[in-house]
């Protein structure tokens, strides 16, 4: 398209027009093929871009504007493995900061730089919805809970050293570039590695064995109900389920179904 | 004469269904599906914006436009503001902006805030500055003073989208209408937004520059002083011009532009509002090249070849008028008159009475490239004194648009434009054509694929449903039976045919009367009738009788030496459907006198040589495609600039039969009066389709003019040629392999005239078929001789020393 | 009375290899979709809609209702889009449920795409946990060479295929029409509304999009009945939930309990606040809602009872803090959050949120001026309810509360940083107090 010799095989070609045959429309595979590039060139780079836009039919600054859009794409090359440090409230709060600042120190990086090696890119992160496990690092987008800074610097150094690291609730640690791959829609055969849930996740689970509380049974549900009908209290219009919802974000797009546009078809609903 | 300045309008259309609704206690009705910025409007009330524009989806993204509605229609309130550019309007809702909301002035104000927090403190140095939309809008709506002491977002200074257009990213309000226009207008997401949150700005993809047709739509709704051009850059202080309503010289969509002026000089022309033609859009070229009117072969004296050193010597006015009408004379009755496609409605219309009153011939043909006979009576047929049959309107409203030998958005920007709109909403586009090019994809068009040359066959095998519109280029001349068998095709499927030249100029001569065997008002010259109710129009006893000759005839018996002398227009030689054959006539001619603007081959070889107003520097009038009259009035006035009615004005006066007029207001009562001709018209054309074998080892040769090329009227701007498409040779792989070329590799044209080399690329034409661009790089007309649907030979590689696109 | 806690979602993610299609079967996984696919469409429209279920991503909308909105006359497609792109700060419940359990989800997609009758359904699973995409792919396939997905399942004559796909980074695309941008390959911004996802969604067609809690929880309301789903929860937040505890307590984690259950009786459960620890405030479900304090300990964790408070139940995910923790530093982390995460289409979140941490930042290093307190209240009436999505209403939700409940505290900003008053490292798991009393 423009120009320039191509480096990407005939076999990652077909695989990204793969990943767009999946979709019923075609450019909905744009952010695994994104993935898949990375996973191929270790960044998003000009030529993926070149060719997902090829492959899809639209321009590369289209493309351009969504590899852009989302944290997880690189324009530049990346180390071995992404390492990311959880510094939103919570887990900043419970100790994502020091171990931040501490594995910055120890790499001699700054965010989002890759230590000389080549074998760490360092980078702070959101919120990953491990909150219970806080603070919270991710290796290659695995989950390493309850980190302190010596656990982190030791799971640097290791990391580093090439050792062997797997995640507290995931698999044995591969490499970003693998990882992304697995984004792209490719199973890497790790799905059984790791348990199910641990740790916090079963704290309610595991109090609730203590005490012999269960959910109750379909017969007990009867009994403490006494009713066999509906649910009066459920809302039954829209209006009523405006005024059910709570947050600002239900009231915000139950009132917008309120609109003009929509008042029209209002009772057809029920 | 015969076109309604203003449009009729369509026939039929539905009563609008009004909503009645409260703005500012204001009750207003207006058609249902009317956004509430717009409704706010019709009672005088401007709510602020800059995402939103009437002709672009509403977006709701600036936040602007907030305002308060208590009662949506329902009895029920909205409990945020809303934005009332994305609101339709109900019935009984109550808005209030503003004007009557505490609450909706408090939004917008603090979204003012929110806007200029990151914006420059650069206006005395913005081109923007005076006519910004966001200082206008700060002024009436913001506050006085910052309450942001923080730092600004800031970003190194400028990006090149393209070499046309330059983005400043900190003067950007992010309110997305170019990247929008790009996508849904033009169809060129060559940009986009990039980033995220505070740090989204608008991009490129650093391989794809912005080089769209229209990219410089894109500047003048940008609502502050981020997208600038190249060209007008720090140029100029908007107040400091003098902007004059006028009409796009460089096709024939008559699209409305305003050209701005210093003292004298041009410095910018921006789209006019015209919703029934332009609509808000005008092409590049028609927006960036001007300067063509400036450049340094402008013809500013009369010139006369002096006998003895043979030499062009400037000369008075009335002895260049005097020697041209002595050489004229001589030739009595020998004259042939080509005024070129590029004239205005009156000055060619002079140029038809000049012809017929004064040389007494009806040797005119305003065609100054390929055309037939069978053209000539399409054109007499059809097309003559028809207005408005087809309008922009109707191709929205059409089931099906075909297209024959005319790729719209090379040829004609605003058709193109109008086309998509209306595909966007399910009018079907069909090609008649080589290949599926960007621009029927953009239209989301459909391909019937033909061989240049075999489109009867293919209109003859079209099934069409009602409410058909067929648009014809004027390549179809270069087709023997193209015009008959469109005509046959559209009377089969009751479908209408508009004509689109290429030319500004050309729809006005037709109705001028400038082809051999038409005369003004589309009388056909064998009617007797028409003939006389003409010669008492103008007064004259009759006018000639005799069959007149076509261009090319003009030319052949210039070199044969039955025609003895040329009154030229503004005619490119290369243009001519045979550069070589028309300067063997020029060579022969004994005398020759040029009207010109600037310095030409014609000039070059013209015994005298008078120089003509470019459009810039007079009043006129085009007919577009349509059929619609586009006046207009000078931009400069220039008094030593004379227009080509006041030079033949002269040229009668001096030859002693007056033309009756000497102005263009004159000429224009003269055409009026003369009014349009109600009998019998000619019958269409009823031509063969061509069956002569195609030489050996030859392809057939797709071509046409790309927007953006090597044309005259492009010179001097460099940046707009700099967004030019590359000139490349398209044809299949199997073609390509037949002639042992490498695809991406290089590609020789030739003919007996000469060869010409392009850079290749594949693309589904028929095999045997190559298409390359008339006149980038090089002219394949001047070069090879040839054009579309001519025989060309192809080979591999290119050799030094030929002629390289 | 319904006991404490109860588990349905989360009562076999202890179970070995919770994951696969054995376990999940072995402990009666199915047997739902089987009942549902026996059932007319309308019928388990109405059967949702029936038992109360209210959104879990956030909102609260009636999730029947809004299967109910799918028009079934338009011609086009119908799709299913599970929102699994948890990301809201605090929220933690739907990444462990598709670890642990996905077949569960799956399950629920499966009776839901029947039910509005969508024969393609997707799951937008955030890319940033690898191998919970690892654990919906294999759950899919085994799914899907079991009969459960495909064409004609379990001869039913119903077809849904099931597309895991993986986002790359976007908090803004757990707003489902940037989501439904997104998945069609585009940046993430929110789009228009209307026309609603009911109506055009996804490519235009009508879509549904559910939160993966929502969707989960539909197996055991068709398996058990409205009743049993009504046993639990209150008259108007009906069912159980999960409720995300994190922070300074002492035992973190996921307590699945019936809607209504207080913030108390849940740190009761656990061992209250770590050792040495008072609880100085806490958010009810995710940064997005206004924080709470030691005196809404009581007030029951439903739709109705929290909005009551003054904030949104939102998605449960109660992030509590103690006295060790500047609230100062909280919220400038929470707006730079925001900041970050702001897709830049509207003017007030894009703007306003730079300007907010300009603001903050000042404050937090103890060098705010006078009239900033006023300044962020006033950025923030300009932001909320001006944006174009919600999320600029989220980023002035901490704020504004912190501002009047701590007020104080920001007033200190005008001269004393936030870490000389509330030293960090006595905030972390790792403080000296703490270490041991895990």
């Amino acid at each position: 398209m423009m120009g320039q010799e191509r480096s990407l095989s005939p076999s990652t070609i077909g695989e990204l027009k793969e990943i767009a045959a999946r979709y019923p429309e075609a450019r909905s595979g744009l952010l695994p093929m994104l993935h898949l590039i990375q996973s191929v060139e270790g960044n998003v780079t000009n030529e993926g871009i070149e060719i997902c836009a090829e492959i899809l039919g639209i321009s590369a600054a289209e493309v351009s504007g969504v590899a852009t859009f989302y944290t997880m794409y690189k324009r530049r090359p990346m180390g071995e493995h992404h390492v990311g440090v959880c510094t939103n409230t919570l887990c900043a709060v419970m100790g994502g900061d020091l171990i931040f600042e501490r594995l910055k120190g120890h790499l001699d990086v700054g965010n989002d730089e890759t230590t000389e090696d080549g074998k760490v890119t360092l980078e702070h992160i959101e919120c990953n919805a491990a909150c219970d496990f806080a603070p919270v690092m991710m290796v290659n987008w695995e989950f390493f809970d309850n980190q302190t800074p010596d656990s982190a610097v030791e799971l640097v150094d290791k990391l580093r050293a090439g050792e062997t690291v797997q995640a507290t609730r995931g698999a044995t640690i591969t490499s970003w570039r693998e990882a992304e791959r697995v984004l792209a829609g490719f199973e890497d055969g790790l799905v059984d590695e790791g348990p199910a849930a641990a740790g916090p996740s079963l704290a309610g689970l595991e109090i609730a064995a203590e005490r012999g509380w269960t959910a109750p049974s379909v017969d007990e549900a009867k009994v403490s109900t006494g009713s066999t009908g509906g649910a009066d209290a459920t809302a039954d219009t829209k209006t009523g389920a405006a005024e059910q919802a709570d947050t600002s974000r239900a009231e915000s797009e139950t009132k917008l179904e309120e609109s003009p546009a929509d008042t029209a078809k209002e009772g057809e609903d029920d | 004469m015969t076109v309604d300045e203003v449009s009729t309008g369509s026939t039929g259309t539905a009563p609008v269904e009004l909503v009645t609704l409260t703005i500012d206690d204001v009750e207003v009705s207006v058609p249902k599906g009317t956004l509430v910025i717009r409704a706010a409007e019709l009672i005088g009330t401007e709510i602020p914006r800059f995402c939103d524009h009437p002709l672009l989806d509403p977006v709701g993204a600036c936040r602007q436009c907030l305002v308060e509605i208590t009662d949506a229609g329902n009895g029920r309130g909205f409990p945020k503001p809303q934005a009332s550019c994305t609101i339709e309007v109900a019935a009984g809702m109550v808005v209030k902006t503003q004007v009557t909301s505490p609450v909706a002035e408090k939004a917008q104000r603090g979204n003012m805030e929110f806007l200029l927090i990151n914006h420059p403190l650069d206006c005395p140095v913005c081109d923007k500055g005076g006519e910004c939309p966001l200082q206008n809008q700060s002024m009436t709506h913001g506050q006085g003073e910052t309450r942001f002491t923080e730092v600004k977002r800031t970003f190194p200074k400028p990006i090149k989208v393209s070499e046309q257009v330059l983005l400043d990213r900190e003067r950007c309000v992010l309110c997305a209408r170019c990247t929008r226009f790009s996508e849904q207008i033009a169809g060129d997401p060559f940009i986009a937004l990039v980033e995220r949150g505070s740090q989204q700005q608008v991009g490129i993809y650093e391989e794809e520059p912005f080089n769209s047709y229209f990219s410089g739509n894109t500047i003048q709704i940008c609502p502050v002083g981020a997208l600038t051009s190249a060209d007008y850059r720090f140029r100029a202080r908007p107040f400091d011009l003098v902007s004059t309503p006028s009409i796009a010289e460089h096709d024939s969509s008559g699209s409305a532009i305003r050209v701005d002026h210093r003292r004298g000089r041009v410095m910018r022309r921006l789209a006019g509002d015209d919703p029934e033609v332009n609509e808000e859009w005008i092409t590049d070229k028609d927006r960036f090249a001007f300067s063509y009117a400036t450049a340094g072969d402008r013809i500013t004296t009369p010139l006369v070849r002096n006998p003895e050193t043979e030499q062009l010597e400037p000369a008075s006015w009335p002895a260049a008028l005097a020697v041209a009408a002595k050489g004229l004379a001589a030739a009595e009755g020998k004259v042939g008159v080509l005024p070129g496609g590029r004239l205005t409605s009156e000055d060619a219309f002079a140029y038809s009475k000049f012809a017929r009153t004064v040389l007494r011939t009806n040797d005119i043909d305003f065609r100054a490239r390929a055309h037939s006979e069978e053209e000539a009576q399409f054109l007499a047929s059809r097309v003559a004194t028809t207005s408005l049959d087809v309008t922009f309107g109707d191709l929205e409203k059409a089931s099906t648009v075909v297209l024959v030998g005319l790729e719209p958005e090379d040829e004609n920007g605003s058709i193109f434009l109008r086309l998509r709109k209306a595909s966007r909403s399910g009018v079907k586009v069909v090609a008649i054509a080589s290949h599926a090019t960007r621009g029927l994809r953009k239209m989301n068009g459909e391909l019937v694929q033909t061989v240049p040359g075999q489109e009867p066959v293919a209109l003859a095998a079209l099934e069409l449903g009602q409410d058909a519109i067929f648009l014809a280029g004027e390549r179809l001349a270069s087709v023997p039976g193209g015009f008959s068998a469109l005509v046959a095709a559209a009377d089969k499927a009751k479908a209408r045919i508009a004509w689109v030249p290429r030319r500004a100029g050309e729809r006005g001569a037709i109705e001028a009367g400038c082809l051999p065997d038409l005369l003004p008002g589309g009388r056909p010259l064998d009617d007797v009738e028409a003939r006389t109710d003409l010669a008492a129009a103008w007064g004259v006893r009759t006018v000639p009788a005799r069959r007149g000759r076509n261009t090319t005839e003009i030319f052949e018996d210039t070199r044969l030496g039955t025609v003895h002398a040329l009154l030229i227009g503004g005619v490119e030689i290369t243009d001519l459907p045979d550069p070589a054959a028309a300067r063997r006539a020029l060579a022969k001619a004994e005398f020759i006198v040029s009207l010109e603007v600037r310095e030409s081959e014609v000039t070059e070889v013209a015994d005298v040589v008078l120089p003509v107003a470019p459009v810039v520097e007079k009043p006129g009038s085009f007919v577009n495609w349509e059929g619609r009259v586009r006046t207009f009035d000078a931009v400069l006035h220039e008094p030593n600039s004379l227009t080509d009615i006041r030079i033949l004005a002269g040229l009668a006066e001096e030859l002693g039969q007056p033309l009756g007029f000497r102005t263009v207001a004159q000429a224009r009562a003269a055409m009026v009066e003369l009014g349009p001709w109600d009998g019998a018209r000619v019958p269409v054309p009823t031509v063969g389709p061509d069956t002569t074998a195609a030489p050996k080892r030859a392809v057939v040769l797709d071509t046409w003019r790309l927007m953006i090329d090597d044309g005259r009227g492009q010179d001097g701007q460099l940046e707009l040629k700099a967004t030019a498409r590359p000139a490349v040779l398209r044809a299949s792989a199997a073609t390509l392999k037949a002639f042992d070329v490498d695809p991406g590799g290089m590609a020789t044209l030739s003919t007996d005239a000469g060869i010409v080399s392009f850079p290749t690329e594949v693309a589904e034409l028929p095999d045997g078929v190559v298409w390359a661009p008339a006149n980038s790089g090089a002219s394949l007309r001047a070069a090879l001789g040839v054009g579309y649907a001519d025989h060309v030979t192809l080979s591999s590689g290119s050799t030094d020393g030929q002629v390289t696109a | 009375m319904t006991d404490t806690l109860t588990p349905v979602l989360s009562a076999d993610w202890g179970t070995d290899r919770a994951w696969t299609l054995k376990a999940y079967k072995q402990a009666g996984g199915y047997s739902a979709l089987e009942t549902a696919l026996k059932m007319a469409p309308d019928d388990v429209i109405a059967m949702v809609k029936d038992s109360g279920l209210r959104g879990r991503g956030g909102a609260g909308f009636p999730t029947g209702m809004k299967w109910s909105f799918i028009p079934q006359d338009n011609p086009k497609p119908k799709y299913l889009v599970v929102n699994a792109d948890e990301s809201e700060p605090g929220t933690c419940k739907d990444i462990p449920l598709m670890m642990a359990t996905p077949h569960t989800l799956i399950e629920g997609v499966i009776i839901a795409a029947h039910a509005i009758r969508a024969k393609t359904a997707f799951i937008y699973v955030r890319g940033e946990v690898l191998h919970v995409v690892r654990r919906l792919r294999a759950a899919a396939r085994e799914a899907k060479e079991a009969g459960y997905l495909g064409t004609d399942i379990l001869g039913s004559g119903i077809d849904v295929e099931l597309i895991i796909h993986a986002g790359a980074g976007a908090y803004i695309c757990g707003e489902e029409t940037a989501l439904l941008d997104s998945l069609e390959g585009r940046r993430g911004q929110p789009r228009l509304r209307p026309p609603f996802p009911a109506v055009e969604g996804l490519y235009a067609s009508p879509t549904v999009v559910n939160n993966v809690e929502s969707i989960a929880s539909v197996p055991s309301i068709v398996k058990n009945g409205i009743d049993w789903f009504g046993s639990m929860g209150t008259e108007k937040s009906k069912g159980y939930t999960l409720y995300s505890l994190s922070g300074h307590v002492a035992r973190p984690g996921q307590y699945e309990a019936p809607l209504g259950i207080t913030l108390r009786e849940l740190l009761d459960l656990g061992g209250g606040m770590r050792p040495g620890s008072e609880l100085k405030f806490w958010t009810p479900g995710g940064s997005s809602t206004p924080i709470l304090t030691a005196e809404h300990l009581d007030i029951p964790l439903d739709y109705e009872g929290v909005g009551a408070a003054g904030s949104m139940l939102g998605t449960k995910a109660l992030q509590v803090f103690d006295q060790t923790t500047s609230v100062v530093r909280c919220v400038l982390r929470w707006t730079e959050f925001y900041k970050h995460e702001s897709c830049g289409k509207c003017t007030p979140c894009r703007e306003g949120t730079w300007w907010l941490v300009q603001t903050l930042q000042r404050l937090d290093e103890g060098q705010g001026k006078d009239g900033d307190i006023e300044l962020l209240l006033d950025l923030c009436e300009n932001i909320l309810g001006r944006s174009f999505c919600a999320l600029g209403d989220g980023a002035t939700s901490p704020i504004t509360s912190a501002i009047q409940h701590f007020r104080s505290e920001f007033e200190s900003g005008l001269h004393t940083p936030s870490r000389e008053l509330f030293p960090p490292a006595a905030s972390t798991l790792f403080a000296p107090q703490t270490v041991g009393g895990k």
